[in-house]
């Protein structure tokens, strides 16, 4: 842990030599009118609308698992559509739906819940690639990585869940789009126990997460809505970050809203080198590099080192910088928000940087390196330091945006046989297939002279293939395609001319 | 400037002793007017990729994500011949400064475009710093060498063409070579028609990305998993799978679907080998100390065909390559950079175990998908044997040592 603060203390003294240096501090900027409605309000949707385009439709099948029985082998039978129901019991596994559409569903029955159980020795309870999942009402422990990870899922939905000491995260999508986060209870996590990474339109409500490293963590995401959370007892309780070197690079349109950001005072017990590792103990709200991000009507109490604190990669521990990725924080808004009682036991270099702006009183909220376009809505509210740049903020208020979640869930686009046969044809056949020479197999010539208007023959051929010709090797079934897949293939196959 | 003549004139004359006159006949080479295997002819002679991942859109058009996520945008359109130039251009030694090696010699088809040794051999037979990576699904890439410092495949291929201790020529004598070929005259009139005067560098530049830019490797097992078929993989592969995503392992983090790289740089401190001195990266290509000891995350597809591992190829199998990873942060750095290199964040501790180990493995192993290796070239218009040099790996099998 010292040596872990030992950071970022080093890098804010680096700052305050810089600011002694002769790097000025800007004449104050209130009178300046910054922003209006227009910077939150694009993209958001227009329902309002929790549920309407996320997680599973529910409408297939049901599967009942029981006591004893696997999770996965109900997975792996169930469709698209299907619901899979697990009663109590524990359950020591790995559940992975790389499937669209499926709701997992937890059955609570007089109280008792079913728990998966990863003893310490498993490393994720729920990974999930397919768009459409539904993951509820299970509790989750005893994991070492996370307690429900997804990879490019979009239209997920997690909610009702209980995590205890999952690992690294406790609820992570990442690369999806359109999801919501819900009523779950999240504690003991090393890292951030809701962590939304490279995501977009996302929202996370209504979510209790306490003694975790960080409570809810929004990275190198856009659209996203943090709002009526109750963060407490963690090292830092909601941050918003671009974290350099990952792929995609942005993070914007963030609002943090009505949430209870509470006495966030927890020993760091970040793994070394994890970004969150430099995390001072008492952290409320950290804004790292992320854009237009707006602070509205929270509750924070109670953490030790700060309120709110803004600051640029420069300035931030264990980080790399990262040419393609903007390392300040810009356009940021804070609205009104309920803040009492912060920066009461601070680090010595929030007390210095106090020091040189000639502030008394404990610093609720903090802004380190340059914030371009940044406001405040009112400048004599609270304790702060370096926000003489801030102008004064012309909207008082993102109430009008219910959510940045989509009308319609992202992805269900069609695909046109004719692109799917095409795809199939040069992407796979091809490899054995050309037109008019013999390759592996017999050229596509030969193949549409026997079949001309039967496609359905070459399909029923290529599911079951038996050697046809001396001359070729026997071909190996093609029943990995689906039957649309393999359709699709036969017919742009009959009518290829060249 | 060219080199003496009586060197090419010795060497061409140890390939005649070596072929007894069998081959040196006038080559007969023609240029393909099909694209190869992967790619549509559309209407203005253009190849352009298909695959089943244009079925699935990405994030930002990143090109990172899951099993169903869709590729980075690819270098793709252009024709047939340009490729099938390419190709000839790729296998002809007549590109290196003394003919003895070809871009084969160290990117060779039968070992997953690269060369089975820790590090390259140039024409003067002196080992360079660095592995040669693997040139499969280079047509999705933003960045090359290992410590990323040239932004196209023209750039970087003119590092090892014009490299002393690589293919050692120059750019006037690589113009010289090929435009005193009467068959390379004419071939790339057919590559390039309308274009008037003898071949240029940019042509020969775009022929050789042209080809690199066709090696499309997308019809692994694994894709056949990702596409929806879930017995493609055995359930020690599955396991395998679900190791490398999980974010214990975090091998996805970095090694992201669909290509397995997400292109960026990491810093992950591996030892080199044999008391090599520490090798900077892109610490010494950028102006980011942040980058010491930094690389290229190279992607893993035909991993397994690639051995020996790592920049420098510090680990001889894939097993040793995946326990690095589980040997505790940083626990490879030379003292003397431990307080100067920062490695990534997502190198820890995952205290992974034996089994999970053989499981990556496992799984690694089905990232494998040669369906659309290119042919050798039979005979080459410069007269030479293909490929000149072969990798070590090689040549016993094939009785050709050069």
């Amino acid at each position: 842990m010292g040596k872990k603060l030992g950071l970022i203390v080093a890098a804010i003294a680096l700052l305050i030599i810089g600011a002694i240096g002769g790097m000025k501090y800007a004449g104050d900027n209130r009178a300046t009118v910054v922003g209006d409605t227009s910077r939150y309000s694009a993209g958001a949707s227009s329902s309002g609308a929790l549920t309407g385009s996320v997680g599973g439709s529910g409408s297939g099948t049901v599967h009942e698992v029981r006591d004893g029985d696997s999770i996965q082998a109900a997975v792996a039978k169930a469709e698209s559509g299907d619901v899979i129901k697990v009663f109590p019991g524990t359950y020591h596994e790995t559940v992975y739906i790389d499937k669209d559409d499926i709701v997992l569903s937890g059955v609570i029955v007089d109280d008792v819940w079913p728990v998966m159980e990863g003893d310490k020795k498993l490393n994720d309870a729920v990974l999930y690639s397919g768009n459409g999942i539904t993951v509820e009402n299970l509790q989750i422990q005893h994991y070492k990585g996370n307690a429900i990870m997804g990879q490019a899922g979009n239209n997920f939905l997690i909610r009702n869940n209980n995590i205890v000491d999952t690992g690294v995260y406790g609820i992570f999508p990442e690369f999806g789009t359109n999801g919501l986060i819900t009523h779950n209870v999240l504690s003991g996590i090393e890292d951030a126990a809701i962590y939304v990474g490279m995501c977009d339109y996302i929202h996370v409500t209504h979510n209790e997460v306490f003694n975790n490293v960080a409570g809810i963590e929004i990275e190198n995401s856009r659209h996203s809505i943090v709002e009526n959370n109750y963060a407490h007892d963690n090292t830092g309780g909601i941050l918003v970050f671009i974290t350099p070197g990952l792929p995609i690079k942005t993070t914007y349109d963030t609002i943090v809203r009505n949430n209870f950001i509470v006495n966030n005072n927890t020993p760091n017990f970040g793994i070394p080198g994890s970004t969150v590792a430099g995390i001072p103990a008492g952290t409320g709200i950290l804004n790292m590099a992320g854009d237009r991000t707006t602070i509205e009507g929270n509750i924070i109490t109670g953490n030790q080192v700060i309120g709110i604190l803004i600051t640029d990669h420069m300035n931030a521990p264990n980080v790399t910088l990262d040419p393609d990725a903007d390392p300040n924080s810009d356009e940021i808004a804070i609205l009104d928000n309920m803040m009492w009682n912060n920066g009461f036991n601070t680090i010595p270099e929030i007390t210095a940087l106090k020091t040189l702006e000639l502030v008394d009183g404990d610093v609720q909220i903090l802004n380190i390196g340059s914030s371009t376009n940044s406001c405040i809505l009112d400048h004599d509210k609270y304790v702060t330091v370096g926000l003489r740049d801030f102008g004064t903020c012309g909207f008082a208020t993102t109430a009008d945006v219910k959510s940045y979640l989509l009308d319609e869930p992202a992805e269900r686009r069609e695909i046109a046989a004719e692109d799917m046969g095409k795809r199939a044809y040069y992407g796979i056949c091809a490899g054995c297939h050309a037109y008019n020479i013999k390759m592996i197999g017999p050229p596509t010539q030969t193949i549409q002279a026997l079949y001309m208007d039967d496609p359905q023959g070459i399909v029923d051929y290529i599911t079951n293939p038996t050697k046809k010709r001396d001359d070729y090797p026997e071909m190996p079934p093609q029943n990995y395609l689906s039957e649309d897949v393999r359709m699709a293939a036969a017919e742009f196959m009959l009518q290829v001319r060249k | 400037m060219r080199r003496a003549p009586s060197n090419k004139a010795s060497l061409a004359g140890i390939v005649v002793l070596a072929l007894c006159g069998t081959v040196l006949a006038e080559p007969q080479v023609e240029l393909q007017s099909d694209c190869p295997p992967g790619f549509e002819l559309t209407g203005n002679n253009a190849c352009e990729l298909r695959t089943l991942y244009q079925n699935y859109d990405s994030l930002h058009e990143a090109g990172v994500g899951g099993p169903r996520t869709g590729l980075p945008e690819a270098r793709d359109g252009f024709s047939p011949q340009q490729i099938d130039l390419g190709r000839y251009l790729f296998f002809d030694p007549l590109l290196s400064g003394d003919d003895s090696l070809s871009c084969a010699s160290c990117h060779h088809p039968d070992l997953g475009f690269a060369d089975g040794r820790p590090r390259s051999i140039g024409i003067g037979g002196a080992e360079v710093a660095r592995a040669a990576p693997s040139l499969w699904n280079v047509a999705f890439l933003r960045r090359f060498f290992w410590d990323a410092r040239a932004g196209s495949l023209e750039e970087q291929m003119q590092g090892p063409l014009y490299a002393d201790d690589e293919m050692g020529t120059t750019p006037a004598q690589l113009l010289a070579d090929i435009g005193d070929n009467e068959h390379y005259r004419r071939l790339f009139r057919d590559a390039y028609p309308g274009s008037e005067g003898p071949p240029t560098l940019d042509q020969i530049y775009t022929a050789i990305a042209a080809f690199q830019a066709s090696l499309i490797s997308l019809n692994s097992r694994y894709d056949q998993y990702a596409h929806g078929y879930h017995d493609a993989l055995t359930d020690r592969e599955k396991a395998g799978m679900n190791v490398f995503r999980s974010f214990v392992a975090r091998c996805a983090e970095c090694h992201t679907p669909p290509l397995f790289t997400n292109q960026q740089l990491a810093v992950i401190g591996v030892r080199e080998p044999d008391g090599r001195a520490f090798d900077p990266g892109a610490g010494a290509t950028t102006d980011n100390p942040g980058l010491r000891g930094g690389f290229k995350v190279p992607g893993l597809r035909n991993i397994a065909r690639t051995a020996p591992y790592m920049h420098s190829g510090t680990f001889a199998t894939l097993r040793e390559a995946a326990e690095f990873y589980t040997l505790g942060r940083g626990h490879a750095l030379p003292v003397a950079e431990q307080d100067r290199v920062t490695v990534h964040w997502h190198i820890w501790e995952p205290d992974l175990g034996a089994e999970e180990l053989d499981r990556l493995v496992d799984f690694l192993g089905a990232l494998t998908d040669e369906s659309f290796k290119p042919q050798v070239p039979s005979q080459m218009p410069s007269g030479l044997l293909p490929i000149g040099k072969l990798p070590e790996a090689l040549a016993p099998h094939l009785g050709q040592t050069n």
